[in-house]
């Protein structure tokens, strides 16, 4: 079926009909834990995107290469090292962003979403269409993080991308930026967000 | 394309292959990496010395002394900082496990008179909105010029001085005792400033 898309779908499946968080709801660990503020779901999404390519592309390079019935292993062994590798880039280079997402940055590697792209797209398809379906589903999880991250941030912390518009001492709804805050977001951002691609 | 076969043989050369790779990319990647996280982790203890500190013009972090306390798990660093050769003041890094979701850190500077400089957090999981707030000018406000000696560190619910955040009075007392426990190593190791 897949081979039927065009690049094109092939490229907005990710964004709109088959969102990772909104449509399949995937990778939910970081979805909840991280978007406490925009610029982290941001710093997540684009995390996670980096390694969903290169896994992708790496998949999609040597599936012929693996045995199936060790290619879970495989999969996750490639996983592992790209996280590996954006967790010391990230330390070294914005320890900042790195402070913020801590635990969550190695948890990518458990992220299904990635682990589900390589399974169920890049051992199928050729280099071209997994580097676009990468795309596609990455800056689809990017989007639907930051949206989440920035209601939450803008109902609980009174601010959007750290700009605050409110008086330091404002009571704002901190009930968004807590884990309870993660489910309800979420749960009328998924509704929103359905109605509206469904409409279209 | 043909798919290698899952014999023993093909799926311990293939994961073999992929291991070796993989290792040898993040050995690569760390080596390339080392220098600039061991950078940025000093940058980060250098500004928070600059933030606790009277200004000071030597290196703090060569000056590093650790001294074992019954009161932490793990040693406690004490930095001096210098203007000239003359000691003018003392950052001590203390902590305490009872803050609402566990470790708060801080780090404590002080003055050559024992008084208190400023703080700064180094370490917290509190609640966003409520414990957070440990960091804000407001609640650390009330510590800075004080003596520990005269002023209490516990929140006032308990009997000290210490105004507490609204609503997160168990990360106050945390914040407290994490002071209280740099006090008394500087007093300690410095008895004569008391």
């Amino acid at each position: 079926m897949a081979e039927k898309l065009t690049q094109k779908q092939n490229f907005l499946k990710g964004i709109i009909k088959d969102n990772p968080v909104f449509v399949m709801l995937l990778g939910m660990c970081p979805t909840l834990g991280v978007t406490s503020s925009a610029f982290n779901g941001l710093g997540m999404g684009i995390a996670t995107l980096f390694v969903l390519l290169m896994s992708n592309m790496v998949v999609s390079l040597i599936k012929s290469q693996i045995p199936s019935k060790v290619r879970i292993p495989a999969f996750i062994i490639i996983i592992a090292s790209f996280v590996t590798i954006v967790e010391m880039v990230l330390e070294a280079y914005i320890p900042f962003l790195f402070e913020q997402l801590g635990i969550f940055i190695p948890l990518i590697v458990v992220n299904c979403l990635i682990l589900g792209r390589a399974e169920a797209f890049a051992s199928k398809n050729n280099l071209m269409s997994s580097i676009i379906d990468a795309l596609g589903m990455g800056i689809g999880f990017t989007i639907a993080l930051t949206a989440l991250g920035a209601v939450r941030e803008i109902l609980g912390s009174g601010s959007i991308f750290d700009w605050r518009f409110v008086l330091e001492d404002a009571n704002t709804m901190l009930l968004f930026i807590l884990p309870p805050g993660a489910f309800i977001a979420l749960a009328y951002l998924s509704v929103v967000f359905n109605k509206i691609s469904k409409t279209n | 394309m043909s798919k290698k076969e899952s014999t023993f043989l093909n799926m311990i050369i293939s994961l073999f292959a992929i291991t070796i790779i993989a290792g040898g990319a993040l050995g690569f990647i760390n080596d390339v990496t080392e220098g600039p996280i061991a950078k940025a982790k000093l940058e980060r203890k250098v500004n928070a010395l600059k933030q606790v500190l009277p200004e000071f013009n030597n290196n703090p972090v060569e000056l590093v002394k650790l001294i074992k306390s019954d009161k932490a798990k793990d040693s406690i660093e004490i930095y001096t900082g210098m203007m000239d050769d003359k000691p003018i003041g003392t950052a001590v890094i203390g902590s305490s496990e009872k803050g609402y979701s566990g470790l708060v850190k801080i780090m404590v500077g002080f003055n050559l008179d024992a008084s208190i400089k400023n703080i700064v957090v180094l370490e917290q999981k509190e609640t966003p909105g409520l414990g957070t707030k440990m960091k804000g000018e407001k609640f650390v406000r009330q510590f800075r010029g004080k003596k520990p000696s005269e002023f209490n560190l516990k929140p006032i619910k308990d009997g000290g001085d210490v105004d507490a955040i609204s609503g997160a009075t168990i990360s106050t007392r945390a914040f407290g005792e994490a002071t209280q426990m740099a006090y008394d190593v500087f007093v300690e190791t410095n008895p004569s400033k008391n």
